[in-house]
């Protein structure tokens, strides 16, 4: 099914998510484009987790829906779901027993790639992370937090998806290891047009890899603003995140268009 | 000293003396505690995954475990003995009770293995569309079969000692040795089966070991 370009990859629809007594998430509707990176920015507790785990299903609403290329995705199967989006946290998670040829290469093993197609992707993405070829035969405690996180992203492209959904992927990161990983992400993204969901706690970083920045605060979106409007914005919260960060900020805004 | 020494020589001429019985109770001994641990392991890691899943079950599962383990073993092959099918043959029951022996501390290690494999690890996993038994299989059982192992191998220890008291009931092995010789008072008899016990309660914990740090994942 083609769908026009301004149609919503992601949308959430007047979602909510309670965990016993507590509201997570109330009243959440957003829509992410094709081909942007949108940032759900927010303190920790605003929400902003939960509602990336809604889209892949490792959470379920209380109320609401959320839609995948205009369809619920409460219906049809969650592994199906999960294998058409890539999913990169902040402990990267590899498999420790697995070598980084086979991290990488697990989603398109399971959906029955041939070896060959396997060994060929696994060192295109190498190669598109910016890792050695050699990489691959070591083990993820053979690697530096930077280049775990790189074979992370890697693995979440295994399979191609259309959508990446990405939970603080560089907040662990040592300041210049994240600063170069930022750097290559926009590069990245100027190449593949990935739908990104992107979480992050970071207003640098998310005026810097955004196309557009939604604010959250306790469970509820506050605003959704591009980076230049954000940092000119008259809403408090926002203000007061540009004043957190201070000065400087302006020079790093992500001025494309994706 | 020379005492010890003609001790030993006396006692290394019984076991020469009767060596091809020596080997026939090793056998024995090797095949109820062979037999009971593969049972135990069948019951033992299944239990162990599906309790570390549903926590709701891991108490109950846990507790009865412990109980059996408190049952004094003289005691459990004296129960054991009226049980129809079982009764008829010592060596089926003796290879059940030292089944039920050797469940505890090998649902208890896949329990704590599988719960101790890095959260994130089985999130990311998850996240990505493994399946269930996907993840189990790929994952979780992989990067737990050393914890797993380590309560197989305390399982084996504990087996070849108790397997002794099974020549209590006529279930033959190495025990036989050793309660013929408390009736004889006749110390090298004992030592007969206490010895070879020994040096096999050693062997297989070596073996065990040697296969846990051989799987021990990265």
């Amino acid at each position: 099914m083609q769908l026009a370009t301004d149609s919503p990859v992601i949308e959430f629809r007047d979602v909510s998510y309670r965990v016993g007594g507590t509201q997570v998430l109330s009243g959440f509707n957003l829509q992410v484009m094709r081909g942007e990176t949108l940032v759900l920015l927010g303190r920790s507790g605003s929400g902003k987790t939960t509602s990336l785990k809604l889209v892949n299903r490792l959470l379920s609403p209380a109320s609401g829906e959320i839609r995948v290329k205009g369809v619920s995705n409460a219906e049809g199967d969650v592994i199906r779901l999960r294998r058409s989006m890539g999913y990169v946290i902040q402990e990267v998670g590899l498999f420790p027993h697995f070598s980084v040829e086979r991290n990488i290469g697990l989603v398109p093993k399971i959906e029955g790639w041939p070896e060959d197609r396997i060994h060929a992707r696994v060192q295109e993405l190498l190669h598109t992370v910016g890792l050695a070829a050699d990489t691959a035969t070591r083990y993820p405690h053979q690697l530096s937090g930077g280049q775990r996180q790189r074979v992370g992203v890697a693995r979440a492209l295994g399979a191609d998806p259309e959508i990446l959904l990405m939970d603080e992927p560089f907040g662990a990161l040592d300041p210049i290891t994240r600063d170069e990983l930022q750097r290559e992400f926009l590069l990245l993204q100027q190449r593949l047009h990935k739908t990104v969901v992107f979480v992050t706690h970071d207003l640098r970083e998310a005026v810097r890899l955004g196309s557009r920045i939604a604010l959250m605060e306790a469970g509820r979106l506050v605003t959704l603003l591009t980076p230049g409007e954000f940092l000119r914005s008259a809403d408090p919260l926002a203000a007061a995140y540009v004043r957190a960060f201070g000065e400087g900020l302006g020079s790093t805004a992500n001025r494309g268009t994706t | 000293m020379s005492f010890l020494v003609s001790a030993v020589m006396s006692y290394f001429g019984f076991m020469l003396q009767n060596h091809r019985q020596v080997l026939e109770l090793t056998l024995e001994h090797l095949r109820l505690v062979g037999f009971s641990t593969l049972f135990a392991m069948l019951i033992g890691i299944p239990l162990g995954m599906v309790i570390a899943h549903r926590p709701r079950f891991n108490k109950p599962v846990l507790a009865s475990a412990n109980i059996i383990q408190t049952i004094p073993s003289l005691a459990l092959f004296g129960f054991l003995l009226p049980v129809p099918w079982l009764g008829e043959r010592a060596d089926r029951l003796a290879i059940l009770a030292l089944t039920l022996y050797a469940l505890l501390p090998i649902i208890r290690n896949t329990f704590t293995g599988i719960r101790g494999v890095d959260p994130a690890v089985v999130e990311a996993g998850r996240g990505m569309g493994l399946t269930e038994s996907q993840l189990l299989f790929q994952v979780e059982l992989p990067l737990a079969v050393s914890v797993i192992l380590s309560g197989v191998r305390v399982a084996v220890v504990i087996s070849v000692g108790l397997a002794t008291i099974a020549a209590a009931i006529g279930a033959g092995g190495l025990g036989e040795f050793i309660f013929r010789g408390l009736a004889m008072v006749d110390d090298r008899v004992i030592l007969a089966g206490a010895i070879p016990a020994a040096i096999l309660a050693l062997v297989a914990d070596f073996g065990v070991g040697w296969l846990e740090r051989r799987l021990q994942p990265r």
